[in-house]
């Protein structure tokens, strides 16, 4: 196959890729757009396999049926719930896969000379520095979504200094690399390999809870990077269009989560925020003496049964306690009663962007009950009840009115302007940013403590 | 502490100030209750369900204010029933002795207390030392809600208005067609949208009458709408809202019209229900003895006025009669006639009041505190209820001071943030500047474009992923994903020289991305259906 060929096919195929987000940007295309995801990447690795550059074919299809038969099991398998933990070990991946790539690279640069020769160690190092920040990274984000390390960030002193102190000895390796020894060269690389990992680990470490959703899409954001630093590296064009569109995908989520939690980027990357889970806040003076009151199960049905609308606030909890499918039959009843019911998502509930939306979705709701803050926010104040379920922060009034609150300014769903509100809660534990809800002890609140998905189906019994 | 709950001597009162639920729950706080005998029986609380809530039962009201150190009970303090009888002063409660003075100092008296009329008992009250608080000054702010005790018994006169109607009504209230012809709806007018009336709003309209609704207040415009109720419009431009939440008094010109508004309704509605008050003063006539006389024969009135003189100029207070074929509903113990729930309510609001003032189980009258300030009446000898003070400490509480504080720091906070940001972003511009410089003397013409190449993929991107809708934000991830893997290439190119091991690794993980991140995908995006 000549070589200006597999270049059409490679512009094909970076074009599908475009499509195939552009797909995304509503529910109807979205199928498609998956589709066009799927046929660039075969066009693109059936060009590249014609283009007569992988010499062992029987490797390749073994290995390639291996990895495939993996991604397949893993994808049916997986839990809509742990959605966020297989997002963020994919990424390992990627950063794996750019760091080998990386490495072989260089063992095989032999060619090049002068200028060229420079650049290209150059972009090996920035591709493997990248690849292996993002291997560890994803790996130690996907163990703290998983719950197999805590969600309280790791401070240690003088973390700034340590983590600039990382990053000034890579680039002195980075110089070494570029100009020493040509046997020495592979020993520098991969002890650069091994601080930026060690930069990785100890970056997502001090990055709490309350802020993965950013975490998980930056680490987006660097797998693409990744991948475009290995573009550089090959001289390959489309992955250098690819990685780049992965990679302002992942920046551009980041920013909508920082925007939805109120926060900027550099300090969630800075992180030392929040505790841990199951932290008791310290109420707030007004709040002193104030018992939040708790509401029962026969009486909870009675309030849903007399409203006109409902409004359902999920959270995290939620997921948790896998109570998605409960809550569709509530809401089937519901409608049968010609109660309207809607559903309110916070950009940052749950532990990725879009969470909740997938929840709902797997639980057959339609999505055209379902409404972003700003569409929903002003319908509170006409709404009967709402129900919270498992969500903290995101409903928190601290954030509007209480400037000494650590999430002031991060704009919330305002349930408190309905009639009353239904808090569906394990106990009074805070949320992941481990600050006080002053919700809870309103007049027009009531808390159901307990199990979220038992709760609900106790209701649901009730109103059935 | 000891908290005392009385049984009322007012004649015809059928409230008790504590419910068992409530009592439970004071004990649960740590309080003991002692509880006069028969106090609950009208409301339908027997004494063993107290008993069965850990209160202990008191034959005399004598050793209750006695002992006790908060004193509840629902009406002001008056004259007992019978004449003394000397020596016979176990009897005290129907002894003729004024309640005022059995108040014990160093006790608190709780009750409704209509300070801005009862002048006299309040000195009465403070001669004896103790501490007197009136429920019924509770201002309207949102913290002080649940103690709210007059927007609870409202709420109930406001429901008990319109069945007292209904009751004195000869016809239905809701309209049906049935074989034995067409039974029109009756017509309600309600006046004044407070609690009372948004109450009475509600319960005519789940009764099926058309219900229209005016308030001086054109704020609540909203509030009648919510209700179901149609929102009586005059064109005048004057809006009624006076201090703490009620309506304040009106111009001329604004009554006259009012007055041209009622006129013409009465002559269309069934039933009028008025609930204009104005705190501390005598109620504004509002129905005239002509618009009574041109009702409709049938109709009915229910004046919740009627205690502080009445909207309609013939309501007789705490009378039902007939004038002229419409009759005229002045009952002023409205709650008391659903003593059960009005019994429950007022102690679910006394009770949260306790809670206010109660510092480790003794009351502390913080005076300083908007709500204690505002309630406590009587304390330490004196008379502390002043109407003038009253109004200038609600009008404080009005916020302006709060919003200029917040509109400067809108006008402050933007320009440091711009500062840091013109700053942050020159530095940036200068770094690119003088990477694309290098990059233009140093680099080679592939790199160059190279470069070219991923810059335009970076807005690509940006334009693109700006488009997709938050709700696809989970799926995007897993798209992207799997299109990341594309890295496979990187893998295969290499697979060809000595090196075997590292590139297929690389391949291996690059190939479960891709297909593990499109399936995925896909599995998500079948799920999302309209």
């Amino acid at each position: 196959m000549p070589e200006g060929l597999i270049t059409v096919a490679y512009i094909v195929s970076a074009a599908l890729f475009i499509l195939s987000l552009r797909g995304l940007s509503n529910q109807e295309t979205a199928r498609r757009g998956n589709m066009f995801g799927v046929a660039g990447m075969i066009i693109a690795v059936v060009a590249t396999v014609l283009g007569g550059q992988v010499d062992s074919m029987g490797t390749l299809i073994l290995v390639m049926l291996f990895g495939g038969g993996i991604g397949l099991v893993v994808a049916r398998r997986v839990a809509m719930t742990a959605m966020p933990e297989l997002v963020a070990i994919l990424h390992s991946f990627v950063g794996a896969a750019a760091v080998l790539v990386g490495i072989v690279s260089h063992l095989e640069s032999g060619s090049l000379t002068g200028t060229e020769l420079l650049i290209h160690k150059i972009e090996i190092v920035l591709g493997v520095f990248i690849g292996a920040y993002t291997f560890t990274g994803s790996v130690i984000a996907f163990l703290k979504l998983r719950g197999s390390l805590g969600g309280k960030p790791l401070t240690l002193p003088l973390r700034h200094q340590l983590n600039i102190l990382l990053v000034l000895v890579s680039v002195l390796l980075g110089t070494w690399f570029v100009n020493g020894a040509p046997e020495e060269q592979i020993m520098y690389l991969l002890i650069i390999i091994a601080i930026s990992g060690l930069l990785g680990i100890h970056m997502i470490m001090a990055i709490g809870g309350a802020d993965m959703p950013v975490v998980v899409s930056m680490l987006n954001s660097y797998s693409g990077w990744a991948a475009a630093s290995a573009g550089f590296m090959l001289s390959n064009d489309l992955l250098i269009i690819t990685g780049a569109l992965v990679g302002s995908s992942g920046a551009i989520l980041s920013y909508i989560m920082c925007r939805g939690m109120h926060r900027s980027f550099i300090s969630v990357i800075a992180g030392g925020f929040g505790v841990a889970e199951g932290t008791v806040a310290a109420v707030s003076k007004e709040d002193e003496g104030k018992e939040a009151q708790s509401i029962s199960y026969e009486e909870t049905a009675d309030i849903l049964r007399g409203a006109k609308q409902v409004i359902v606030v999920p959270g995290y909890g939620m997921a948790v306690a896998q109570a998605q499918h409960i809550v569709h039959e509530i809401t089937e009843n519901l409608q049968k009663r010609n109660i309207i019911i809607k559903f309110a998502i916070h950009p940052v509930a749950g532990r990725l962007p879009g969470h909740m939306n997938v929840l709902l979705a797997e639980a057959n709701l339609p999505y055209d009950i379902i409404f972003e803050m700003d569409e929903i926010n002003s319908v509170f104040n006409a709404t009967d009840v709402v129900l919270v379920i498992g969500a903290n922060d995101i409903v928190n009034p601290g954030a509007l009115d209480d400037e000494s609150s650590p999430i002031y300014g991060m704009p919330v769903l305002e349930v408190w302007d309905a009639k009353s509100v239904i808090v569906l809660k394990r106990s009074m534990a805070t949320g992941y940013s481990g600050v006080g809800n002053p919700l809870y002890f309103r007049d027009n609140t009531w808390m159901l403590f307990g199990d979220a998905k038992e709760s609900l189906n106790k209701v649901a019994a009730l109103l059935n | 502490m000891i908290i005392g709950v009385l049984k009322e001597i007012h004649p015809g009162e059928r409230r008790v100030a504590m419910a068992p639920s409530v009592a439970k729950q004071c004990i649960k706080n740590g309080h003991s209750v002692l509880f006069e005998h028969g106090a609950g029986i009208i409301a339908n609380f027997t004494d063993d369900q107290y008993e069965d809530s850990g209160v202990e039962i008191v034959e005399s009201a004598h050793k209750i204010w006695e002992q006790a150190d908060v004193i509840l009970k629902i009406r002001p303090p008056e004259e007992g029933a019978e004449e003394i009888e000397e020596g016979e002063e176990e009897e005290y409660f129907e002894t003729g002795k004024h309640e005022a003075d059995l108040l014990r100092k160093g006790a608190c008296l709780i009750c409704l207390l209509n300070p801005g009329h009862n002048s006299d008992l309040l000195k009465r009250l403070a001669k004896r030392g103790g501490t007197a608080i009136a429920v019924d000054a509770i201002p309207r702010i949102s913290r002080a809600q649940s103690m709210d005790v007059l927007s609870s018994m409202a709420n109930i006169s406001g429901y008990r208005a319109v069945t007292e109607a209904a009751h004195n009504f000869g016809r239905l209230f809701t309209g049906q067609i049935t074989a034995a012809g067409r039974i029109p709806p009756a017509k309600v007018l309600v006046i004044g949208a407070g609690v009372a009336g948004l109450s009475a709003i509600g319960a005519a309209q789940s009764l099926g009458a058309i219900v229209r609704a005016f308030d001086t207040r054109t704020s609540v415009r909203e509030e009648i709408q919510s209700m179901g109720a149609e929102y009586l419009e005059m064109n005048l431009d004057e809006d009624g809202a006076g201090s703490g939440g009620y309506a304040k008094t009106m111009s001329k010109e604004f009554i006259e019209s009012e007055m041209n508004l009622f006129a013409k309704q009465a002559k269309e509605v069934n039933i009028i229900i008025t609930t204009a008050a104005i705190p501390g003063k005598k109620s504004p006539v509002l129905i005239t003895r002509e618009m009574v006389e041109s009702m409709i024969p049938g109709s009915v009135i229910v004046d919740l006025a009627a205690e502080d003189g009445g909207n309609c100029e013939l309501t007789r207070p705490g009378e039902i009669y007939v004038h002229n074929k419409v009759t005229i509903i002045g009952l002023t113990d409205l709650p008391s006639r659903l003593p059960t729930q009005a019994s429950q309510l007022f102690s679910n609001n006394t009770a949260k009041l306790i809670q206010h003032l109660n510092v480790d189980g003794e009351l502390n009258l913080d005076l300083e505190d908007e709500i204690t300030g505002a309630i406590t009446v009587v304390h330490d000898g004196k008379v502390l209820w002043d109407p003038e003070t009253q109004n200038k400490v609600k009008k404080k509480t009005v916020a302006p001071v709060k919003l200029e504080t917040v509109s400067e720091k809108i006008s402050e906070l933007p320009e440091v943030e711009k500062k840091k940001w013109s700053l942050l972003k020159m530095i940036g511009f200068l770094s690119a500047f003088v990477l694309v410089a290098l990059i233009g003397f140093g680099g080679s013409s592939e790199f160059i474009s190279h470069v070219t190449v991923f810059v335009l993929a970076c807005f690509v991107g940006y334009m693109v992923i700006w488009n997709v809708s938050p709700s696809l934000h989970t799926p995007l991830m897993s798209v992207t994903n799997a299109i990341s893997g594309i890295i496979v290439i990187g893998g295969m190119i290499h697979l060809s020289g000595e090196q075997i091991i590292l590139p297929a690794i690389a391949v291996l993980l690059a190939t479960i991305n891709i297909v593990g991140g499109f399936l995925v995908t896909h599995r998500m995006l079948e799920m999302f259906r309209k």
